[in-house]
């Protein structure tokens, strides 16, 4: 090291050739240029070979009919809108699915990490053989155990199993009643949103009491009254506006009601009960990374378990866990576009059914990847404005 | 380094300059010395692999005609199956020669996709499977309002589903898969009430069910679907060879000229027969069109002639046994027409 900075502080002997900044400059333009030109060339092969082959090229086709329906759509859709509208759809789907994925996967993932802790033998055995099992099993396979091996077996929609609350459960899915809100229910709503901000400023005000007394106060439940209780309230003075839509029999399949697909279920618990496994797993390291000494230095300063937990341990093994989270947040997301093998309509299978009617693979393929890049780095800018915000503050 | 990158650079240009221009297809097909074919992933009748792993069915024996034309020997083909939403660009970036693949001849796929459509090997139509055991009276489309509908995922079908359902005021829940046997399986299972598809597809793909009597056509046909290969845009050799293969195949039958009697013919008294199998003192058909003059020949030897190909395959010689209907000879009643080999 030392010899080199000797050399690197000499003024260039010679020919600027030999001179390490000058060459060091060159290869980096050398690198952009051949970038540059290799994209171009890229970029100007397949336009030229398009034109050649006289195929369509251009987003121009994004705009026209798209002829064909899609079984699932958060929004309004119908084979008049257009494949714009189609790959739209798609994209929803992909969101929907990834979305109360995560969130399911990561309520699994925090139990089964702790239960691996756990001082219970059956629990702590119970938790390494779920983590081992989905672990070491490919998803796509998770994914057929639970479209061809739990949800096909399940009986026709005559021989429904019938649920409690007007629910059913058949080879077509999960059916139950859907809400139908009548005049009036804005209230409820309002009244929730008043009951979360008043529970929000209750809990600051409790935390600076404590702060600043030292005495305590009963957020939970103070909370949970003001989220539940509001809302009843509001219900009650608007005269009941809620009823229900119940799903009923009719000749092909159930009728009313709201239907979750096997599709999305197969496909929602496969990715939850998999990325599940390895969150375990990150969780438990996390948890394991902070020293045994913090644990022993809260309990001599008087503090129970739970509180122990919730205030000691699991702030500093946050720290350890929110960026590899990040990475299974990611795979999630982008595993969901193995919905394709069972017939959920992805980004990828409707982007895929457009690329096909349309024939532009090229302009397909590019909004594919587009948009899975731009889901990804969504994803990571918050998990790292998170993590940032989790990070220890040093006092 | 430097030299490096120079000879990176002039591997870009020299790259540049290879992929500007392009072989015509029958040159890169008789230098590599096979036809390579692209097929459906496996639908009885039109292109499924036998128990030996041989590909079967019209799709597959035509690829095997345009091998005989163009080589004199049938077997020279290597067939690659493709799901319905591979099979264009599998064509349009050349990995394929020639797409067999019931696949539905449309302006769209013409014009927009770079793809020249040669003829139709078959006029098929689409069509409704219900399973009658678990929906007795049910024997018309017009009833399946409400229904679950299993259907392949970038296919004609599925739009030609969408605007019957709609012209119809009918509603129905779209089951959609990428691959055939995904379809096949999911219907099966019951996880739709409703198979569509072309109808010949559907006869092949009952024999394949759990219990194939338990399921029923429905009469009504709701498309057009004229299936025929197609070949790129851009090389009109190659286009010709392909289009008069069918014609070929056509002509044969219409003369009577079998796989049997393909010898015989030759020393024929009628000089419409001796002009098509090349038996005419100093003809040019075949040598114009890039073959041998006996192309017929080889064609009708590999194969047989159109009739014997449909029979042997969909015909009264499968298992699907479908009538020839409207895949009749246009001198039958159907619209099987052939412009003259002269």
């Amino acid at each position: 090291m030392a010899s080199q900075d000797v050399l690197r502080e000499e003024p260039s002997r010679g020919s600027f050739i030999n001179d390490p900044k000058i060459r060091g400059i060159f290869f980096q333009v050398l690198v952009v240029v051949l970038l540059v030109a290799g994209v171009w060339w890229i970029a100007h092969n397949v336009i030229d070979n398009l034109t050649r082959l006289r195929i369509a090229s251009g987003f121009g086709f994004l705009k026209g009919r798209a002829g064909f329906d899609i079984s699932e759509s958060a929004i309004a859709y119908s084979s008049d809108s257009t494949y714009g509208r189609a790959i739209l759809v798609g994209l929803l789907n992909t969101l929907i699915v990834a979305i109360v994925g995560i969130i399911t996967a990561t309520i699994i993932g925090f139990v089964i990490g702790i239960g691996r802790l756990s001082q219970n033998w059956l629990i702590r055995k119970i938790c390494t053989v779920y983590v081992e099992v989905f672990r070491n099993i490919p998803p796509l396979l998770v994914i057929f155990f639970w479209y061809s091996g739990v949800l096909a077996v399940l009986p026709a929609p005559r021989d429904s199993y019938n649920l409690p609350f007007g629910s059913f459960l058949n080879q077509r899915g999960f059916y139950f009643p859907r809400a139908v809100w009548g005049d009036g229910s804005w209230l409820i709503f309002v009244a929730l949103l008043v009951g979360i901000a008043m529970a929000w400023f209750v809990a600051r005000k409790a935390r600076q009491r404590q702060m600043a007394t030292g005495q305590q106060f009963p957020v939970f439940w103070t909370s949970a009254a003001l989220i539940v209780g509001l809302p009843l309230l509001a219900y009650a003075l608007s005269g009941f506006p809620l009823s229900f839509d119940y799903p009923k029999q009719s000749t092909f399949n159930l009728t009313g009601g709201f239907q979750v697909r096997p599709e999305f279920l197969s496909l929602y618990l496969a990715l939850s009960c998999y990325t599940a496994a390895f969150i375990a797993e990150i969780v438990r390291a996390g948890i394991r990374g902070v020293s045994a000494g913090q644990t022993e230095a809260a309990a001599a300063l008087g503090l129970r378990s739970g509180s122990i937990l919730r205030l000691v341990v699991v702030p500093q093994a946050m720290r350890i866990v929110i960026p590899p989270l990040t990475s299974q947040y990611l795979n999630l997301t982008k595993n969901s576009s193995l919905a394709i093998a069972i017939g959920y309509p992805d980004l990828t299978a409707t982007a895929g059914t457009v690329l096909n009617q349309t024939g532009q693979a090229v302009e397909g393929v590019v909004i594919m990847m587009v948009i899975y890049l731009a889901i990804s780095l969504l994803t990571s800018l918050v998990m790292n404005w998170f993590n940032a915000k989790m990070a220890l503050v040093e006092r | 380094m430097k030299h490096i990158a120079i000879g990176i650079l002039g591997a870009a240009t020299l790259g540049l300059m290879a992929s500007a221009a392009s072989a015509a297809t029958l040159d890169t097909v008789k230098a590599k010395g096979f036809i390579q074919c692209g097929v459906s992933t496996g639908l009885a009748g039109f292109s499924a692999p036998d128990d030996k792993g041989d590909w079967q069915g019209i799709d597959a024996d035509f690829c095997r005609a345009v091998a005989a034309a163009v080589f004199g020997d049938g077997s020279k083909v290597k067939f690659t199956p493709l799901s319905a939403k591979e099979r264009f660009t599998a064509l349009q970036s050349g990995e394929i020669d020639i797409l067999s693949r019931n696949t539905t001849w449309t302006i769209n796929r013409d014009t927009a996709l770079g793809l020249n459509f040669i003829g139709v090997t078959y006029y098929d139509g689409q069509g409704f499977m219900i399973n009658a055991k678990k929906l007795p009276g049910v024997n018309s489309a017009l009833q399946l309002s409400g229904a679950a509908v299993c259907v392949q995922s970038g296919t004609t079908t599925e739009l030609n589903l969408a605007d019957y359902f709609k012209a119809n005021k009918m509603e129905y829940n779209p089951v959609v898969f990428e691959k055939l046997e995904e379809v096949n399986a999911a219907y099966d299972a019951g996880r739709c009430d409703v198979y569509t598809t072309d109808q010949s597809g559907l006869y092949g793909i009952r024999l394949t069910l759990g219990a194939p009597a338990d399921h029923v056509v429905l009469p009504e046909i709701i498309s057009k679907e004229p299936l025929g290969p197609a070949v790129r845009q851009g090389d009109d050799q190659w286009y010709h060879i392909v289009k008069w293969t069918y014609f070929a195949l056509l002509q044969a039958e219409e003369l009577g000229i079998t796989k049997a009697n393909v010898d015989e013919m030759k020393n024929s008294a009628s000089p419409e027969i001796k002009r098509v199998l090349g038996q005419e003192a100093d003809t040019k058909i075949g040598t114009d069109l890039g073959v041998s003059n006996d192309w017929v020949v080889n064609i009708v030897k590999a194969v047989g002639n159109y009739g014997e190909m449909f029979e042997r395959n969909v015909g009264s010689g499968s298992p699907l046994k479908i009538a020839r209907g409207i895949n009749a000879l246009w001198t039958k009643g159907g619209l099987q027409y052939a412009p003259p080999i002269r």
